[in-house]
């Protein structure tokens, strides 16, 4: 391997990318628009949901309680149900997304402390509205000191979800969606632009070894990939308070490695696409399981066996095992080591595969 | 087979029984070559006779489906990689980045060549100059004219100094006065001692060639100097020139021996085989059909070889 040669191609492919703007605007805006639509949905701060209210109890505390809930605005009480079936009929029809229901021995409850005074029924489909509840569930009641950690005053009921995912998990996994979605396509069309720009015939002529060629295509990419993993994580933290609890240095080797993993698939499917639409439908298609079926949408192990099997060849589910273990859990890479020797498996089988697969001949 | 004046050079390429089929199609069929050192040898023939496979495969870019090749004394496809680094080739289609300008280009292929830094910064200025893209050398590729771009190609291909240059097809996108300047440039590589094969269906451009082979439906059909070519064109060049060319070509298209009819400008173009007064006989034929025109023989061109050539393989064993 010449290094002469590998650093022109690098060169090269940095000046091309340098004035193909649509891609140069998608190093950042990727991931910033990923950030800014899945941040919409952990933002914990959700105002004016639907609601109704059935007041069992109608005591002058019950109401005071509910009219302070409805002070926060989260919630807009527009019914008031009589029963409960008529909550029930309400969030099937999607007119409510929440309702509060306060019980009639409420009065009993709160001297007792032993049951929750006030259930907060929320519609769980919808990620935003758990949180929302989770957090009107911390509304301080009258008295709340003689409260345990297992008898809350307020219960949140959650309808159609009762597996409720984190929401801090979503910034750390972002960052593995994002750069599985940037790398793969972007180097799934790097040789496949070369051969349909007529550009491959020339340079197979030339003295360029596969080896060269492959991972001067990749190498500028995992500049950029590092580029990505800066921006979420500074906006993930500036905007969304997510906390790095690990080093920062694991969490960006542990990057560099998942980066190398998503170009080094990309590269091997740019070596079986016979277009740059092929390409890229094959991009989309290790993508969709990929953020399916590695953790992120989904708790692993929740899935069967059989998902969760095909989901360890993924490069992305051991990413999210990396990445939640460096910033939620403040793991270090030692203790993370068979996800990262996962990776660097794929890496070289992927690589090696695709580097025997460009030939220099055009049959 | 060639001049006699060429037959002291050394071989350059030597390939025999060379064959491509793909799938069933059979692209290249037993193709023999021999050009020697400092030769401009022009392949000719219609599309899809098999130029740029036969090319390819010479270049090492193609597997032959059976065949030897021999090329700078390296066997293809075993020396392919180290072939590559002697060669030159011009793809047909401009195959430089459009979207990197005239320097970074020829920076890129030198580099890729590896050409040392210093020479190649040289070469680079040179080449510009002599290519006349001094002026354009901050210009995106892709924002040349054709002329500009197959200048650019040259220059891209000949930068590492190659002592062989493939040219495929090389003026096909541009004006005939660029396709002029553009065959200055290849005599003057010739001159520096390159050995050039060159692509083409343009008869002028045949015509300049050292030595020329005639390729159709993959096999090579005539070969020779275009000049050897032209004086051993079995049979007769007739021109005929009458007011009813239409009724006359119609006529003569079924009188026995004649090979092809062609309408250049007011005349007609006959070529025709056989041996005695075929001009007399013509005359005669168009006579009784009471059309009077003026028959004379005329010196054979290139495109008539390369009609008789093409059109009638078994001519070429003559």
């Amino acid at each position: 391997m010449s290094f002469r040669r590998l650093g022109s191609i690098v060169l090269k492919e940095l000046r091309q990318l340098r004035r193909d703007r649509l891609t140069f605007a998608m190093i950042v805006g990727i991931p910033t628009m990923q950030l800014v639509l899945f941040g919409y949905a952990i933002n914990l701060d959700v105002r004016h949901l639907d609601a109704a209210v059935l007041d069992q109890a109608g005591t002058a505390r019950s109401r005071e309680l509910i009219a302070e809930l409805a002070a926060t605005e989260v919630l807009d009480l527009r019914h008031v149900a009589a029963t409960d079936q008529e909550i029930g009929r309400l969030l099937r029809e999607g007119r409510i997304s929440a309702a509060l229901v306060v019980p009639p021995d409420f009065e009993q409850r709160l001297e007792r402390r032993n049951r929750p005074v006030l259930q907060i029924v929320v519609d769980g489909s919808e990620q935003v509205i758990q949180a929302a509840a989770r957090q009107l569930a911390a509304f301080p009641v009258e008295g709340s000191a003689g409260w345990t950690r297992r008898t809350q005053p307020i219960e949140v009921v959650n309808f159609y979800n009762p597996e409720r995912a984190a929401p801090i998990n979503t910034v750390p996994g972002l960052v593995g969606v994002i750069l599985t979605m940037t790398m793969v396509l972007f180097t799934a069309v790097a040789l496949v632009r070369e051969r349909e720009r007529g550009n491959l015939e020339m340079l197979i002529a030339t003295p360029v070894s596969p080896w060269e060629l492959t991972t001067g295509k990749v190498l500028p990419f995992a500049a950029i990939g590092v580029v990505q993993v800066s921006v979420v994580l500074a906006l993930g933290t500036w905007i969304f308070d997510v906390p790095i609890r690990g080093s920062l240095l694991d969490l960006y080797a542990a990057s560099v490695v998942f980066i190398v993993a998503s170009l080094s698939l990309g590269i091997f499917l740019s070596t079986l696409a016979r277009s740059q639409f092929q390409a890229m439908q094959m991009s989309f298609f290790t993508f969709l399981p990929q953020i399916l079926l590695s953790g992120f949408m989904f708790p692993y192990a929740g899935m069967p066996l059989a998902a969760q099997w095909l989901a360890e060849i993924f490069p992305l589910t051991h990413f999210l095992r990396l990445v939640r273990g460096i910033m939620l859990r403040g793991a270090t890479l030692p203790e993370l080591w068979p996800s990262l020797a996962a990776l660097a498996a794929f890496i070289v089988v992927l690589l090696t595969i695709a580097v025997a697969r460009v030939r220099k001949r055009l049959d | 087979m060639s001049s006699p004046a060429n037959d002291a050079a050394p071989l350059v390429i030597r390939a025999r029984g060379l064959t491509k089929r793909f799938g069933n199609l059979p692209a290249v069929a037993g193709v023999d070559l021999d050009v020697r050192r400092g030769e401009v040898f022009g392949f000719l023939g219609p599309n899809g006779s098999g130029k740029s496979t036969t090319i390819r495969m010479l270049c090492g870019l193609l597997l032959p489906t059976s065949g030897e090749i021999d090329v700078l004394g390296l066997q293809i496809p075993r020396d392919a990689e180290a072939l590559k680094r002697r060669i030159g080739y011009m793809t047909q289609q401009f195959s430089l980045y459009q979207d990197l300008t005239v320097a970074e280009n020829l920076a890129f292929l030198a580099a890729v060549h590896d050409v040392p830094r210093a020479a190649a910064k040289r070469r680079i200025a040179a080449t510009l100059e002599r290519y006349g893209l001094a002026d354009r050398r901050n210009q995106l590729a892709g924002t040349l004219s054709g002329g500009q771009k197959q200048r650019l190609a040259l220059a891209g291909t000949v930068l590492h100094e190659p002592d062989l240059l493939f040219l495929d097809e090389p003026t096909s996108a541009v004006d005939p006065q660029s396709r002029r300047e553009f065959w200055d440039s290849l005599f003057e590589l010739a001159d520096r001692g390159t050995t050039l094969l060159v692509s083409t269906h343009y008869m002028d451009e045949a015509e300049r060639c050292m030595r020329l082979a005639i390729l159709d439906r993959g096999r090579i059909v005539a070969d020779g100097t275009p000049q050897a070519l032209m004086r051993d064109l079995p049979g007769q060049t007739l021109l005929v020139e009458s007011t009813e060319l239409r009724r006359a070509q119609q006529l003569l298209a079924a009188a026995p021996g004649v090979v092809a009819l062609a309408q250049i400008g007011a005349s007609l173009r006959v070529l025709a085989t056989g041996g005695g007064d075929i001009a007399a006989d013509f005359t005669a034929r168009l006579r009784a059909a009471g059309i009077d025109a003026a028959v004379r023989r005329t010196a054979p061109n290139l495109e008539d070889v390369f009609v008789v050539a093409t059109r009638r393989p078994e001519a070429s064993a003559a």
